[in-house]
């Protein structure tokens, strides 16, 4: 059985890490590219969101590599894509894609429903040995946070032009290639090595904005037209709403494991501008606005894939907490455009405003201080 | 005399405008792109130069537009900004106070609102193109029109028609409909002009505050039927600045002179460059799925910039020698 699943961002590094640790066989699609898109636009319905599209390119292109069963997440709220995991299978059985899939949602009735479906992938092993394997892929996701951490800090301050993507594709290469927690630990160890070694000029003004949104886009580079790296290029340090490791905490561990950033906090910030759970991380979105103004970050970009219900819910509030707190706020909103000139003329745009706007208040604090001085 | 460069090669038109110290625009020019931006701004830097005195310095020189990397590898820019801040930087200098922008031009249009003559917030339209000039276009030549008679032919109406403006379109066709009716052309012209204001102001406008001083720039500021619906629907009055069609390579002159006065050379290569040798190529580099289209520019034969793939190999082959420019 060749077990293989979507792409998103780097969690392929922790799944692929938690099912070898079990001993199963993966088959992992390339890479999202142009031809995964092509594919999953061309057998995907129109008016469904990206992610099921490259999903569903995914799944072909995983495919040909010789993969047999798909596992896939799914879930129950108002986000359409509780049903994707169905309806990409039956697209693909229409297409004569002869694929098994087991869904890991939250059971309906009893705990056993997720249990024997969890059995389907892990066959007789022992549900320590799988406890086990889950340990260690939340380990790796761990590692893989780490590294990209310290890949925001440094690319806006990086003195040569892509040494920070260089490094930070190393140490991924290394917390992927690792196959005991003793060498992921020194995977781990040795990628922070490499992110540190990056020459960069500490003393450089950087602006800080926060990417908030859906957590696909937010986390697979060819979604968000590698954001991250422009606005990097453009002196910005980063912070994403949502981590792999928090994600893993929050919805498989149920919050278990305590002191590390939590998207919780982002639900209790939310109120009085929404009180409701509204789908996929709609509330979030809206909560963590408060969170990164408190934090003193400059601006917040939220980001989407066009169509995506609980998101546009969280647009049309986030022009009221943005001026509540009074922190600049942009939205981009990504299809199947992969150009990427029209959103690098944005991201410009509204670093220049955060920039004037930063030293607008620098000119004031200055003024301030000198009449301070005089009186 | 000495002065300074202002460059917007946009998808439509290519603007280029010469400033004086005392900022004042001594030159403009505005011409069409035609796809075929390097051309386009070797023609004009040739007409540019010809009506300005031999003994001009130029001190700075500023690009902007879609094609702003490519004019800026080209001539040698001091600055290389995006059109909305060029555009809000200029609208200050000619109407100060302007809170906000109005900006609609050949395929895009953009809201700018500014407060303490700083950008506070702003938007481009997105996936729809309806309410731009290249729409206005289209309708004044199947009407028969050419597009300078657009804005007086509207404002004889009496009773403008209402047309759908969502969607360009639903525009066309529900104009097509009003037409077979029998309704009178100025009747119609003006209607669209409301509709395309809706349209705009709903879109690229939406959630905004839109305070006076408001200021109406862009190729399509030339339409007086536009400013009039403008000014119905918001209330407000609308200024047209004297350089409306050129606003972004005036922003873009007053940003190199910024850049130059704390205390940089200008990287300005010379009119000369418009006699030089410019060629662009493309090649579809096959590292990857993604297989990207890089593009390369040279000048005189040696490769001067690239841009356009993905994961930055070729800009970066570059990029430890060259400016990073994408």
């Amino acid at each position: 059985m060749k077990v293989t699943f979507p792409h998103m961002g780097n969690l392929y590094i922790c799944v692929k890490g938690m099912l070898e640790y079990l001993g199963i066989e993966v088959t992992m699609p390339p890479k999202t590219s142009k031809r995964t898109l092509t594919l999953g636009s061309k057998y995907g319905p129109e008016f469904a969101c990206m992610p099921l599209k490259l999903n569903l390119g995914n799944f072909i292109e995983a495919s040909e590599l010789g993969a047999e069963t798909i596992m896939m997440a799914g879930g129950c709220g108002p986000c359409r894509f509780g049903y994707y995991a169905q309806v990409e299978h039956s697209i693909l059985q229409d297409l004569g894609y002869d694929y098994d899939i087991v869904v890991l949602e939250p059971p309906d009735k009893s705990i056993t429903e997720l249990t024997s479906r969890v059995r389907q992938i892990t066959g007789k092993k022992s549900w320590w040995k799988v406890i086990q394997s889950i340990r260690y892929g939340y380990l790796k996701s761990r590692a893989v946070d780490t590294v990209e951490l310290l890949s925001f800090k440094t690319r806006p301050r990086e003195l040569l032009t892509g040494e920070t993507d260089r490094a930070l594709n190393q140490a991924l290469k290394e917390i992927d290639r690792a196959q005991t927690v003793e060498e992921l630990k020194l995977a781990e160890a040795r990628g922070s090595e490499m992110m540190q070694d990056v020459a960069v000029d500490s003393n450089r003004r950087v602006i800080k904005i926060a990417l908030i949104g859906e957590i696909f886009t937010l986390l697979e580079p060819f979604a968000n037209l590698n954001i991250e790296r422009h606005l990097g290029r453009l002196g910005v340090e980063v912070d994403r709403s949502i981590y792999l490791s928090e994600w893993i905490n929050d919805h498989l561990f149920m919050g278990l494991l305590k002191g590390i950033r939590s998207t919780k906090e982002y639900c209790r910030n939310a109120s009085p501008y929404l009180n409701h759970f509204v789908g996929g991380h709609g509330l979030e979105t809206v909560g963590s606005v408060p969170v990164y103004a408190k934090q003193g970050y400059d601006g917040v970009i939220q980001l989407f894939p066009f169509t995506c219900m609980p998101e546009i819910v969280a647009e049309s509030l986030l022009p009221k907490v943005s001026a509540a707190y009074n922190i600049p706020l942009m939205t981009l909103i990504t299809d199947e455009h992969t150009g990427e000139a029209g959103m690098i003329t944005r991201l410009e745009a509204f670093v220049d405003l955060l920039e004037r706007k930063q030293y607008q208040n620098y000119q004031g604090a200055r003024s301030q201080e000198l009449e301070v001085r005089m009186s | 005399m000495t002065g300074y460069l202002g460059i917007d090669v946009g998808s439509v038109s290519t603007n280029i405008v010469f400033m004086n110290e005392e900022e004042q625009v001594l030159e403009s020019l505005y011409l069409r792109t035609q796809g075929q931006p390097i051309k386009t701004l070797q023609k004009g830097l040739k007409t540019l130069v010809r009506s300005l005195p031999v003994s001009t310095v130029i001190k700075g020189v500023g690009t902007t537009g879609s094609a702003r990397h490519l004019s800026a590898v080209m001539v040698g820019a001091d600055v290389v900004k995006n059109e909305i801040t060029a555009h809000a930087v200029a609208a200050t200098q000619q109407v100060p106070g302007v809170q906000t922008v109005l900006e609609i031009g050949g395929q895009d249009s953009k809201i700018i609102i500014l407060r303490d003559g700083v950008v506070s917030d702003f938007a481009m339209n997105t996936v729809c193109a309806a309410g731009t000039g290249s729409f206005l276009d289209q309708q004044a030549s199947r009407l028969g029109i050419t597009i300078e008679e657009f804005g007086p032919q509207s404002l004889k109406t009496k009773t403008p028609v209402r047309i759908a403006g969502r969607c360009a379109v639903f525009a066309e066709s529900d104009m097509i409909h009003k037409q077979q009716m029998g309704f009178e052309l100025p009747d119609i012209l003006a209607g669209l002009c409301e509709a395309l204001v809706r349209n705009y102001l709903n879109n690229v406008g939406k959630g905004k505050e839109i305070l006076g001083p408001a200021v109406f720039q862009g190729g399509v500021a030339a339409n007086i039927g536009m400013r009039k619906a403008f000014e119905k629907e918001l209330g407000l009055e609308v200024n047209i600045p004297e350089h409306y069609n050129v606003m972004g390579a005036l922003g873009s002159a007053l940003l190199a002179k910024e850049a130059v006065t704390k205390g940089n050379k200008t990287l300005f290569k010379g009119f000369s460059v418009a006699e030089m040798d410019f060629n662009s190529g493309s090649f579809e580099c096959s590292g990857c799925p993604n297989l990207c289209e890089v593009i390369e520019i040279s000048e005189e034969g040696t490769i001067i910039a690239r841009w356009g793939d993905r994961c930055g190999k070729w800009s970066n082959a570059l990029a430890s020698e060259q400016v990073q420019i994408s």
